[in-house]
């Protein structure tokens, strides 16, 4: 190596070409960011003004009607958690035994097990309204025939997030470490007590966060339900599964498209109250990782 | 090199053969008398979706003794050990040919369960591995897994003191095993596996992650355990393997003709002999720290 004198050393040493660009792309991060929050922050705040006047008791209380005075979102309100309910009791045992199969199971070496996992990931990229044909197809009539109910909606949104709850029950599934695995098995569990008593346990954390950010895009999901037959003028709440219904993000779509005024106040409250369940899914998914977060 | 396994292994039959007389009379003064077997190792050769991790390996396993194997990494000691409670079998695309006896019964025989053989032939890792819950539940799994539910609570006290951890931990039993350290993590790991009341005790490195004192407190407790328990184990710690064991056998690193790395038994024996009197020259090498 050459010796150099001080002031070339200084040159070598202070690299402003290098602080260019670490500047550079350091704004161009902020900017990217940027664009996000403050969409978010507009929207939120753009439905927080334009509601606030309907923002009352009689928005969760009263149900539908033709005059904007009187007209509320109950039906939609408890048609959602109806809806959600039956999503999250079908999707939630399915997709964590499909998850613990693929994971704990399957052996990897098949190509018909590679092929599942393969179409796990189309599947959660195919559009909702896809799932929204299908259920027409098969839930509501043809195979199932279940008719335009609560049963049917939620089965349909069960299939909408059923990949993304398995793909993210299996993650959970994965991080358990090995070492759990062979110190259950070297005590002489079977495979089902070492998944059941471990693995399932240790791993329950991520499931659940999984599983709730699943159920609160399903939540906000309109288009398959309008295709299936949700509707958007109901007087009553569902009673049970097999009750015709309608849910929020249905309710607002019809709100926003009459001509009156008062009714896009009346979209704008609802979608508040929509926002606000799921902020608060998505709170509970933080809470529950933060909680049960564990170090191996 | 393989005549000298054959010759190491005749010996060690000669020896099976002479207990059976020897075991009418108590046993326990017999400071040098050969013990029974109780696990036999016969020509056991472990691939892994094909390529040989370690050949035809022979030795046998004596009750309440404690048996080291000793080589340099990619040796198959590991590997080997792990046949011996079947959890190779985890591993897909792992073989195993040859025999294991343990009492006389083939534990590769088409009726075992490997289920079973782990509950009888017990393991300790080379990481401590605590399951994520309180001590209690850590010792209390494997009786759970049995079915037992009675007498958990007198199970795991036996199992903690027997594991020398009692003292340490009881005040705190259901507290997490995660907050413990590395050295009574691995203690924790020995009682969970005296829990399920075993025979023998598989134990891979146990010491490798620890501090030469928890490793001293552990040497200290296998001492303690070979009166109850046969305990074998794997180790790159030479001292430790003399210092601990009874019987050595060591493993070294083949190359065949497909340049493909495989290992082998070079020599079984009383580790006495195997540090101050080797038969094997390679087994020389190693323990007077020429290679490896």
């Amino acid at each position: 190596m050459k010796s150099i004198g001080a002031s070339a050393a200084r040159n070598e040493l202070e690299s402003r070409h290098r602080d260019f660009f670490e500047r550079g792309f350091m704004l161009a991060l902020i900017f990217s960011l940027g664009i996000g929050i403050i969409a978010l922050v507009t929207l939120i705040l753009q439905v927080l003004v334009e509601g606030f006047p309907r923002l009352n008791s009689e928005l969760l209380t009263n149900f539908p009607s033709g005059n904007p005075e009187i007209a509320g979102a109950q039906s939609a309100i408890m048609g959602t958690i109806w809806v959600i309910g039956v999503t999250a009791a079908f999707t939630i045992p399915v997709g964590i035994g499909a998850a613990i199969y693929l994971e704990e199971y399957a052996d990897k070496e098949r190509w018909w097990n590679r092929f599942i996992e393969l179409n796990l990931q189309n599947l959660a990229a195919v559009p909702a309204i896809v799932y929204g044909i299908l259920g027409l197809a098969f839930i509501v009539r043809g195979f199932l025939g279940l008719g335009q109910t609560v049963l049917a909606a939620g089965l349909t949104l069960g299939l909408l997030v059923l990949p993304i709850v398995i793909i993210s029950s299996r993650e959970a599934i994965k991080a358990v470490p090995d070492t759990i695995r062979q110190g259950a098995y070297a005590l002489g569990a079977t495979r089902w007590q070492t998944v059941r008593r471990q693995v399932l346990p240790a791993s329950i954390p991520g499931i659940a966060t999984g599983t709730i950010l699943a159920l609160s895009r399903a939540i906000g999901e309109a288009a398959p339900l309008i295709l299936i037959g949700g509707l958007t003028f109901i007087t009553f709440n569902p009673e049970s599964v097999n009750s015709n219904f309608t849910v929020l993000p249905i309710q607002i779509f019809n709100w926003v498209s009459r001509p009156q005024d008062e009714f896009r106040v009346l979209a704008a409250a609802a979608i508040v109250v929509l926002l606000v369940i799921l902020l608060a899914m998505n709170a509970l998914a933080i809470f529950l990782r933060n909680k049960y977060q564990r170090k191996y | 090199m393989a005549r000298k396994v054959e010759g190491t292994t005749m010996t060690e039959e000669n020896q099976a053969q002479v207990t059976p007389m020897q075991q009418i009379e108590p046993q326990h003064h017999a400071d040098k008398a050969p013990r029974e077997s109780l696990v036999t190792v016969d020509d056991v050769t472990v691939k892994y979706s094909g390529s040989t991790a370690v050949e035809g390996v022979t030795f046998d396993i004596a009750t309440n003794e404690i048996t080291a194997l000793i080589g340099a990494s990619g040796c198959g000691k590991s590997t080997l050990l792990r046949c011996i409670n079947r959890m190779n079998d985890l591993i897909p695309g792992a073989e195993v040919t040859g025999t294991i006896n343990y009492k006389g019964v083939d534990l590769y025989g088409e009726k075992i369960d490997p289920v079973q053989v782990r509950k009888l032939i017990g393991m300790v890792f080379q990481k401590p591995n605590p399951f994520p819950k309180s001590i209690y539940d850590n010792v209390a799994f494997g009786p759970r897994v049995l079915g037992i539910k009675e007498d958990l609570d007198e199970i795991v006290e036996k199992s903690l003191r027997r594991a020398s951890l009692w003292d340490e931990v009881k005040n705190r039993l259901n507290s997490s095993a995660l907050g413990m350290s590395g050295g009574q993590q691995q203690r924790l790991c020995i009682a969970r596996a005296i829990a399920t009341s075993p025979d023998v005790i598989l134990m891979d490195e146990p010491c490798s992650a620890l501090d030469p004192i928890s490793t001293g407190r552990i040497e200290d407790l296998m001492e303690e355990l070979k009166t109850r328990y046969t305990i074998v184990i794997v180790t790159h710690n030479m001292q430790q393997a003399a210092r601990v064991s009874d019987k050595t056998a060591f493993f070294t690193v083949n190359v065949n003709e497909d340049d493909k790395r495989f290992g082998q038994l070079v020599e079984f024996d009383d580790t006495e002999k195997i540090f101050t009197n080797p038969s094997d020259q390679r087994t020389e090498d190693y323990v007077t720290g020429k290679v490896g």
